[in-house]
């Protein structure tokens, strides 16, 4: 029995002391894309936010450097639940190192709580609520595409400022729906505006009348909308049958993808103004990316903001790790790091890590063009605004942030 | 007030798509026995079939609103022959587990190459605007749909309660043996039974189209509530189904004014309340 007991001391301390050989040179990287895979949001993430991590992995170089990567992904079907449960699995018995994409507010709190507790990361690219670097923000989340403050802050104010001081709010009754309604009241009532009412509908509702009956009834200049996907294409459409427009209302669409407006068709879609951070057509290397992309996705879509944030995002973790010339496999270190170094790629251009976890690159205001203005297929937009990276987000004097020291 | 008259118009017109749906339901069940988890589908089918009638032969909504119930009823007969006749006579439970295989194939295909944000189809131009009724605005082809369907739930109650064919259909699902014997074809009328409750459910299909995005999992997201009218109006009855389509579209309707964060519950609740205070639903004979 001793002498069992002084052999496996033995074996543990040698493979431990290869373990910690191993360390100093480990090269493996383990990613996971969590998104929706079956759903209403699986158009703006699913498969085409594996197929940009695959594109970023084959971009990136790392391989030929000797490292080696592994890309999962997972279907959470917008169910917190079902979300930390795999992102418990992944990162204790798959040992994926960091978690991409996690669309759904909801889904993004809880796991953002589970990435915290062990000690892995999130790049954020998908969700919405301004409270992931906020609030909530922790040491091992990266939010990089949008958040509600930003969109609230741009589409909300250009809106208030070009007359619409009043407004009715449709607003999907889960976490994001709540956060953007909120940030989005704020930036009225510090405009100027006013809110005259606010209708909660079930996420994923099929019929608007009723909500869009009482938009209308309420006489406010606009009707927020405060929901995403399937949702708001449905308000959209369901508005112009109402003659919600015609009738001198203006819907606001405060987030808004571009698969969304190739879904409604420019005629339904033309004139609405919302913001997004990339648009495919923005530039040489915009479109460069965006062609390969779509070349490769099945449907031949373009890519969303959520898709190439998740290729962003990636180039930047693999850029941090080959500077640390090798993979701790410590969330928070590896986020710190990430934190230090600017970000530069051919999608969001130059730009940061603020210490709250929020990347900072510029938010466009767009308009959809008129069917007759489009001259090629996913021809959508006219760019009509931009916010400089440093005044779209949530200022850090503002922010409840615990790692921001005041 | 006025607010109120609105909403109970909005409410009767899903209480159409309600109607028209749980009417095809419950013809499935009445004559075959067999609960159709595929029906959600075979609506999202209908809808698809619309859109492929326009974008790909130039054929509009009037054509479709009678090209797309056949071509996928057609297809629900072939199912009907291939796989569903299999389980005549078996526990329910195996119909409601093929169908509801069926379902997430044809949902998964048409995701694979759809994708899920959906298409676009516009309302035809005849029923574009809308009519200013004081209370409401209402658009014209809202109004079309509650008056079109409400024909042709009429209609189907007719044809089975009333004619002679209804009532060889009735007398087949009692006592297929003794009709049998009468020179009746019994399973070519049960395939023709289940391609009419197939086909309702594509013109529903067709009828939603310009007003929801033709997606894939529209089917996945009205199907339960349906189930809940059926169960409430009464598994296989007729008339039970179509007024407790329109009723419950009704009450809905008033949810969404009320209590708008409810308005997805309101007919499960209404559902559990109805089960416990008469198991058979409303109008449903014990069996």
């Amino acid at each position: 029995m001793k002498h069992r007991i002084s052999a496996l001391f033995l074996g543990t301390a040698l493979a431990l002391a290869a373990g910690g050989d191993a360390f100093a040179q480990d090269k493996t990287i383990k990613i996971g894309v969590l998104t929706d895979n079956s759903g209403l949001y699986s158009d703006l993430g699913g498969a085409g936010s594996t197929l940009a991590a695959q594109m970023a992995i084959e971009d990136s170089g790392m391989q030929a450097k000797g490292w080696k990567i592994d890309l999962i992904s997972a279907d959470h079907q917008n169910k917190p639940d079902i979300a930390t449960t795999i992102a418990r699995q992944w990162i204790d018995v798959e040992k994926v190192d960091v978690l991409m994409d996690v669309l759904n507010s909801g889904v993004a709190l809880a796991v953002n709580n589970v990435v915290k507790e062990k000690n892995s990361i999130m790049i954020n690219t998908g969700a919405a609520t301004s409270d992931l670097t906020n609030a909530q923000c922790s040491p091992n989340t990266i939010h990089w595409v949008y958040d509600t403050y930003m969109l609230a802050n741009s589409t909300g104010q250009a809106l208030v400022k070009a007359g619409g001081d009043t407004w009715y709010f449709l607003t999907a009754d889960y976490a994001f729906g709540a956060a953007l309604e909120r940030d989005t009241t704020a930036v009225i009532l510090k405009s100027g505006g006013k809110v005259l009412g606010t209708v909660k509908h079930p996420l994923n509702s099929s019929d608007f009348s009723s909500f869009l009956l009482q938009a209308q009834a309420s006489k406010a200049k606009i009707v927020g909308m405060a929901n995403a996907g399937g949702d708001t294409t449905n308000t959209i459409k369901q508005a112009s049958e109402f003659g919600i427009v015609a009738g001198g209302q203006k819907l606001a669409g405060l987030l808004l993808f571009i698969t969304d407006v190739h879904s409604l068709g420019l005629k339904v879609a033309q004139g609405l103004s919302f913001t997004e951070t990339f648009y495919w057509d923005l530039n040489d290397g915009t479109r460069a990316f965006s062609k390969r992309f779509s070349d490769r996705m099945k449907n031949k879509a373009q890519p969303s903001m959520v898709q190439a944030g998740v290729y962003s995002g990636l180039i930047h973790y693999f850029k941090t790790l080959d500077a640390m010339s090798g993979n701790p496999h410590d969330g928070a270190k590896v986020v710190a790091k990430m934190k230090e170094l600017p970000t530069d790629d051919p999608l969001f251009g130059k730009g940061s890590i603020r210490v709250d976890g929020r990347k900072i690159h510029p938010a466009y205001l767009f308009e959809v063009k008129k069917p007759e203005e489009s001259k090629a297929p996913w021809d959508y937009y006219k760019l009509i605004g931009t916010t400089p990276g440093d005044q779209a987000f949530r200022p850090l004097s503002e922010s409840t942030c615990a790692l921001v020291k005041k | 007030m006025q607010a109120l008259y609105a909403q109970l118009l909005v409410g009767l017109i899903n209480g159409s798509f309600y109607a028209l749906l749980s009417l095809g339901l419950a013809v499935i069940f009445g004559m075959l026995n067999i609960i159709n988890f595929a029906h959600g589908a075979l609506y999202m089918m209908g809808a698809f079939c619309a859109y492929f009638l326009l974008s790909l032969t130039g054929l509009g909504y009037w054509p479709a609103l009678i090209v797309a119930p056949i071509v996928v009823g057609i297809f629900g007969m072939i199912l009907e022959r291939t796989m569903l006749q299999w389980l005549a006579g078996l526990d329910h439970l195996y119909g409601l587990l093929l169908t509801f295989g069926i379902a997430l194939i044809v949902q998964g295909v048409f995701q694979n190459y759809f994708g899920s944000s959906g298409l676009p189809y516009a309302i035809p131009d005849e029923l574009k605007g809308g009519m200013n009724l004081g209370f409401m605005f209402l658009p014209i082809y809202r109004g079309w749909v509650v008056i079109f369907s409400l024909v042709v739930c009429i209609a189907t109650w007719y044809l089975i309660e009333r004619t002679r064919l209804g009532a060889y259909l009735r007398a087949a699902t009692e006592n297929p043996t003794l009709v049998r014997a009468f020179g009746v074809n019994v399973p070519r009328m049960i395939t023709l039974t289940y391609g009419l409750g197939v086909g309702l459910a594509a013109l529903a299909g067709v009828l939603s189209a310009p007003i929801n995005q033709v997606r894939p999992l529209m089917g996945a997201d009205l199907i339960i509530v349906v189930f809940a009218v059926v169960v409430i109006g009464g598994m296989g009855s007729i008339m039970g189904s179509i007024i407790t389509g329109f009723a419950l579209g009704v009450i809905e309707g008033l949810t969404k004014y009320f209590y708008p964060e409810a308005s997805n519950t309101v007919v499960f609740v209404l559902m559990v309340l109805v089960l416990l205070v008469k198991p058979t639903g409303l109008t449903g004979r014990a069996a």
